[in-house]
């Protein structure tokens, strides 16, 4: 095998990936499941789980989990929502995730 | 009472900057709002800037600005699974004034650009999100903010608040985005020696390369991959319409490790360090997907028109040129002071005019017609290259003969004819 193979990459996770970032996180959320009923009764794929770039869904038994400290604010979950339950708005002025770079 | 400006422009990136800049060179009265803990921290792009637009702003603007490197080459690559059929254009006029694009890093040239700005009078406030417009009498007479007592006032607001667009939305503007009409990017910046980066990418010192990445690059889905040349690091992405990664079940960072793992990129990327990982859409439903740009004392500008070529990569000029004609449009509309939506329609019909209109209308119906018939990347992509392994790999097998198989193996007259037919049809989406 050659050595190219072999080096595993490096933050390959989506974990290790958001650790690359800075987050000025608030203490409430601006993401919001409106009717949490409609996550466990009427949507099977749970599409939001898959497509977050950041995970920030996470479906927990019979809950939807937002770890909106985490989120990008793409807005993917707002657009994506088969069933439009995503109530969107931006984080409070300065918080929310912190480009340094790109 | 609270403070009345002549114009509030709601967004520092390429679009509400380039505003800004112009209207406090004209002397205007502007503000310059940034819900962000500065300029571009919320901001990402794969990374190529162009000169020209920029230049219709800040001539010489490279000789200062925090660019990485000025692109040289321009490289595309097809991909199959552990192929790629590759086209290049390199060329040493790109590689002195006047230049035609460089990479560069939003985070940090996005702050120069709006400091520009700030330099000429604009009055930026950060880290205040824009919530509402206030309308009265069915005019935008300014915004509401998440600042206490935070209503601010002015003649005209422009929009320039990004691919989300929710303030021309709440107008009316535009409904919700389909999942068709954007495409969700991911982006790792990774960190590399300068000179290794020259070495794989065949580059002089200081110049800089793009390579981007069709095909197996997004699984066969609608979209691209890229990874672009910095001083120190490489921008590497890959961005797919919203609609295909819900489609096909993808979580797009893992698409982003299977690019970078791709025995046609890892030899590019190997022994990077991961420096940081950025997610935000592209609009790209294109000329139908845009919004009303003009109405009584409002513009919209940038990724909030929708302005985006998604065939050529092109969005921050298109954002810049749209700044830029707002601008002017409302220094005209001062003079006279009318801020109806009559005289502000002036912008529409400029941007229109422009080489934004043009193009936007050019490439109308490409992202609609590639995303209806997947068959261009799912399958002529892998026929490309199993055509180019067969021609090129020596074995005996008389050419005529190599030929003949290549051939049969694109199927039966009735597949032909369906291949014939689709240059046909991509040709008149694109021509």
């Amino acid at each position: 095998m050659s050595e190219t193979q072999a080096a595993p990459a490096k933050a390959a996770t989506i974990e290790e990936k958001q650790y690359l970032l800075r987050f000025n996180a608030d203490t409430q959320s601006h993401l919001h499941v409106m009717d949490p009923q409609v996550c466990l009764t009427s949507c099977p794929d749970k599409i939001c789980t898959i497509f977050c770039p950041a995970e920030v869904y996470k479906w927990e038994d019979i809950r939807m989990h937002v770890g909106y400290e985490g989120c990008h604010e793409c807005g993917s979950c707002r657009i994506g929502c088969p069933h439009q339950n995503i109530k969107w708005v931006y984080p409070k002025g300065g918080h929310g995730i912190v480009f340094r770079l790109g | 009472m609270p403070e009345k400006f002549d114009a509030i422009v709601v967004g520092a990136g390429p679009a509400g900057t380039a505003c800004a800049y112009e209207l406090a060179k004209a002397g205007v009265k502007v503000l310059l709002l940034e819900r962000g803990e500065y300029p571009g921290s919320k901001n990402v792009m794969g990374g190529v800037l162009y000169r020209q637009m920029m230049e219709d702003i800040i001539p010489d603007f490279h000789k200062e600005a925090p660019i990485e490197r000025p692109i040289v080459e321009q490289r595309f690559m097809m991909m199959d699974k552990t192929s790629a059929v590759t086209f290049s254009y390199k060329g040493m006029e790109w590689a002195q004034e006047p230049y035609n694009n460089f990479t560069v890093l939003r985070a940090k040239f996005d702050q120069w650009f709006a400091q520009k700005a700030v330099e000429l009078g604009t009055l930026l406030i950060c880290e205040t999100v824009a919530l509402e417009c206030i309308v009265q009498n069915g005019k935008v007479v300014g915004v509401s903010t998440d600042r206490p007592d935070g209503d601010l006032y002015a003649d005209v607001v422009v929009l320039a608040d990004g691919v989300n667009s929710l303030l021309a939305k709440s107008l009316g503007f535009h409904k919700e985005f389909r999942p068709d009409e954007v495409a969700l990017a991911t982006m790792e910046i990774l960190k590399l020696d300068k000179k290794i980066i020259e070495d794989r990418f065949n580059l002089e010192e200081g110049q800089g390369c793009t390579i981007e990445l069709f095909g197996d690059a997004t699984k066969g889905i609608l979209g691209t991959g890229f990874l672009y040349t910095n001083k120190d690091t490489l921008s590497l992405g890959v961005g797919t319409l919203l609609s295909g990664l819900i489609k096909h079940k993808i979580k797009p960072y893992e698409l982003l490790e299977y690019v970078k793992n791709h025995p046609m990129i890892r030899p590019y990327v190997q022994g990077a360090e991961p420096q940081e990982y950025l997610a935000h859409l592209i609009p790209e439903g294109g000329y139908r997907s845009m919004p009303k740009v003009a109405g009584d004392g409002v513009l919209v500008v940038g990724d909030a028109a929708q302005l985006v070529n998604a065939i050529h990569r092109e969005g921050s000029n298109l954002a810049m040129t749209s700044g830029r004609l707002a601008a002017e449009t409302i220094i005209a509309a001062r003079e006279r002071g009318d801020y109806s939506e009559q005289a502000l329609d002036a912008y529409r019909q400029k941007l229109m005019d422009s080489f934004v209109g043009q193009d936007m209308k050019k490439y109308k119906d490409a992202t609609h017609h590639f995303d209806k018939f997947p068959q261009y990347f799912e399958q002529y992509i892998p026929m490309m290259n199993r055509a180019a392994s067969k021609m090129l790999t020596v074995d005996g097998t008389p050419k005529r003969e190599k030929q003949k198989q290549i051939w049969r193996e694109i199927g039966p007259a009735k597949e032909k004819f369906k291949i014939a037919r689709d240059v046909y049809r991509a040709w008149k989406v694109m021509k």
